[in-house]
């Protein structure tokens, strides 16, 4: 049986090899491009047909891979060049330009000179150029899950084997379901989309359950700031889909379904030519690898509901009805998908499995702490200099990795606070920096690991704002089915409202406490329990910004546009200087009697468009809080 | 006039009901093709949804309850340059929402509307995953990053300096 399944993969495995021995031993340059959502907003289109056009023009010859995303969201589009008659190892460039893929295709692929000016690193290490492992962004991270992103094409199956993929899936068909479950669980794997259930005793309880099993994969990431799911869908769907398959024959299952965001259609795409790929060589439908384990994987795209992030809601929307949770037990696990039982794991759960069963449940357990195993994918963005997807051991504190892994705050301004977990999260001050990730100390300090996005603000931020900014989407997203998630965050949202446009009332922050612990207490899904979450931490950790908004209308990171202002200091403005006023979307500003600026308080809408413009050598544009302090000056009558 | 758009939506209509003949009677169903319409279509006609419903067999009320739930379906046409702007979380801090306003300003529309000609159409999105690129706007497919409002003229400018030249152009060739 094991031969049969061996021989079957061997197959597969000596085409993958020879492929990727064809690539990597041709003589002609290779350059790699990050290929994923991001790097395509960045322009990595633009920088491909470059690359190709001036190769053309050129008459030469070189391979172009594309890849998917490396996660140094900060430095795309990224390209990575392996010339290797110029003697140099393989060069890591950051935003390549399309001006400079053709530079570089002239002076580097032509005529050997790399132009170190540009390099951002070498991707190996070598004594001409500096290597990027020695840089604290990439060697302080650890990556499991994301292992294989950016060095594989998601589009090419056997790239992906070439890398060791579906080894995994082979030994588990060579084992017992029971074996399998069994390493899952002595592994401690969390489900990583939020909650933090123990993976294989949810595998356990499915296995156990009667009926045809369903498995799902959530990918329906609905936090605005997270996009790791995203990125492991489009950079390698393969390793989520060789997940599944694991689980399924875990659990016995027949059936998976890929739950995708509508949002994300180069997923969504990426994701069906993956499951046609393995369907082509054997990995999916009846027999796989010629064993007897049979799976068919399907995708479905969800509509836009962040409350189908929640199982029993995803549940419903696949089922055809609007994404409403009901409530638990019976727990998916026994009775699901249309009464049947139903795993459902996030995708970065799922794409930590494969590793787990190579390597082993006690190498996972040496990674990250003795409660949360194994390794967290962070989006860390906001103002943050290198901002991007990090993945790192759990336990590490927030100091390293904003600091020491994502370089800090830009501007030299200083750390004000890190969100994390979304709309379910909390707001953390500069004191607890030094607490270890993990899920528990995270919720122990009031925030949560939630779906990995982490919004660090720098001093110009305002706390209020953001809370409010959450409670307007969850108040959005809610449902609608319970009464306290419905009307509690809507009445949350009013009142947060108010403090940001200094109109609140002396009672106002009580009110806001007390609601939130209601809203809690009588909400059935985890959207309604976490909703307050933002608010809470906040009032805990920055009493006084609310306090400022609330008595003396002023916001201390200047951010709630009704409680600014901004004016132009006439001492600094220079006679018959014209930027502000240029740039003024509404013509706000005008001209005093002495040639000078003033700014017309009443058309303003506080863009702060010529505070960017303003030269400076008079930096004369000024933003105060709260909005009386700005002087007023009458405009001429025309 | 009228009659040609009432042949488009005739059109249109008998387009959605062969469409839907190849999805199974299914509860299940309901969601995929509402899709496959928004896909085809851009947007759900009023007049798809009793046809929905009809083929499904459940009540159009039913039908409209599911669509109205997701933030995905729309009920009103798009423009030809639609402009998202993107109101994530890192797009907030960074002040996305002015990005949104001079949008507004400048169209004279307000977010989920489309301007009269039907040029543009303005609406928020959450999070479009590049927030290192933030504040981001997508205008007509295309991702334009680090936005700043000056930026918003600039590029509606270029889209109706584009068409005029096109409209020129058009005249110049039929003369």
């Amino acid at each position: 049986m094991t031969e049969k399944l061996h021989q079957a993969f061997n197959a597969i495995r000596e085409e993958a090899e020879a492929r990727r021995n064809a690539f990597r031993e041709s003589p002609v340059p290779k350059i790699h491009i990050g290929m994923a959502t991001c790097g395509i907003a960045s322009g990595a289109l633009e920088t491909k047909s470059a690359f190709e056009e001036a190769l053309a023009e050129r008459n030469m010859e070189a391979k172009i891979h594309t890849v998917g995303c490396f996660g140094h969201c900060y430095a795309e589009p990224v390209v990575i060049i392996d010339h290797p008659e110029s003697g140099f190892p393989p060069i890591f460039y950051h935003e390549v330009t399309p001006g400079k893929a053709r530079m570089l295709t002239k002076l580097f692929l032509e005529e050997g000179d790399p132009r170190f000016e540009h390099v951002y690193g070498a991707t190996e290490m070598n004594e001409m150029i500096p290597s990027v492992m020695e840089f604290p962004r990439f060697n302080q991270e650890k990556r499991v899950v994301m292992e294989k992103c950016g060095r594989v094409d998601p589009e090419d199956i056997y790239d992906y084997v070439a890398e060791g993929g579906y080894a995994a899936l082979v030994k588990t068909l060579g084992l017992t379901r029971e074996e399998i479950v069994r390493e899952v669980q002595a592994s401690g794997l969390r489900g990583r989309g939020g909650a933090g259930f123990p993976t294989g005793k949810k595998w356990e309880l499915a296995r156990q359950a009667r009926g045809d099993r369903i498995v799902i994969c959530n990918a329906d990431e609905g936090d605005p700031g997270a996009y790791m799911d995203r990125t492991l869908l489009e950079s390698n769907p393969h390793q989520v889909l060789e997940g599944m398959m694991i689980c399924a024959y875990a659990a016995g299952a027949r059936k998976a379904t890929v739950y995708v965001r509508a949002e994300y259609p180069l997923a969504v795409k990426i994701v069906k030519k993956a499951i046609r790929q393995a369907g082509e060589l054997g990995l999916l439908g009846k027999g796989i690898l010629s064993s007897d384990f049979d799976l068919e994987i399907d995708v479905f795209q969800g509509s836009g509901a962040f409350v189908c992030g929640e199982e029993t809601a995803l549940i419903r929307s696949i089922e055809g009805h609007r994404g409403m949770p009901r409530f638990r037990p019976p727990y998916p696990v026994e009775k699901g998908l249309l009464g049947l039982p139903t795993i459902t794991n996030n995708v970065k759960t799922l794409a930590s499995v494969p590793a787990i069963i190579e390597k082993g449940a006690d190498w996972f357990r040496s990674i990250g702490t003795e409660n949360s195993p194994g390794t967290a994918i962070f989006s860390v963005v906001g103002d943050v200099i290198h901002a991007g997807l990090v993945e790192i051991p759990m336990g590490v504190s927030l100091r390293t990795l904003i600091f020491d892994i994502c370089g800090g705050i830009p501007n030299k301004k200083g750390f004000k606070a890190v969100q994390i977990g979304g709309p379910s999260g909390g707001c953390l001050p500069a004191d607890f920096l030094d607490t270890p990730i993990d899920f528990d100390s995270l919720t122990e300090a009031g925030a949560m690991m939630g779906s990995g996005g982490m919004v660090v603000m720098d001093e110009d931020t305002c706390v209020v704002d953001v809370s409010r900014y959450f409670l307007d989407f969850t108040q959005k997203e809610s449902c609608g089915k319970c009464t306290f998630c419905r009307i509690g965050t809507f009445h949350l949202l009013t009142i947060l409202e108010r403090i940001t446009k200094g109109e609140a009332r002396e009672d106002d922050l009580e009110q806001l406490e007390y609601l939130s612990k209601d809203i809690k207490d009588g909400s059935l899904c985890g959207l309604g329990k976490t909703a307050p979450n933002p608010v809470l931490t906040s009032l805990r950790y920055f009493r006084d910004e609310y306090e400022a908004h609330v008595r003396e209308q002023r916001c201390p990171g200047m951010m709630c546009r009704p409680l600014t202002a901004f004016f132009i200091d006439l001492d600094k403005c220079a006679r018959g200087c014209d930027i502000c006023g240029g740039c003024c979307p509404v013509d706000a500003v005008f001209s005093t009697k002495n040639r000078k600026k003033a700014i017309d308080q009443n058309i303003c809408v506080k863009c702060g468009e010529c505070l960017v413009a303003c030269p400076p050598d008079y930096s004369a544009v000024r933003k105060v809080s709260p909005p009386n302090l700005a002087p007023t000056i009458d405009r001429p009558e025309k | 006039m009228d009659e040609d758009v009432l042949a488009e939506e005739e059109a249109m209509l008998n387009d959605i009901i062969s469409g839907i003949g190849k999805f199974e009677k299914e509860r299940g169903n309901l969601i995929p093709v509402l899709q496959m319409i928004q896909e085809k279509h851009a947007y759900l006609p009023e007049a798809s949804i009793k046809t929905v419903a009809e083929h499904l067999e459940i009540p159009a009320c039913e039908v409209y309850g599911v669509a109205t739930f997701y933030n995905q379906f729309r009920f009103h046409p798009p423009g030809k340059h639609p402009i998202k702007v993107c109101l994530g979380t890192a797009c907030h801090v960074k002040s996305g929402d002015i990005i949104l306003e001079n949008f507004e300003r400048k169209l004279g529309i307000k977010d989920g509307e489309t301007t009269p000609d039907k040029e543009f159409s303005v609406e928020r999105v959450a999070c479009v995953g590049c927030c290192a690129l933030a504040p981001v706007a997508i205008v007509s497919e295309t991702v334009h990053g680090h936005m700043a409002p000056s930026k918003v003229e600039g590029l509606i400018l270029r889209i109706n300096m584009e068409r005029e030249k096109a409209e020129r152009e058009k005249q110049e060739s039929e003369k």
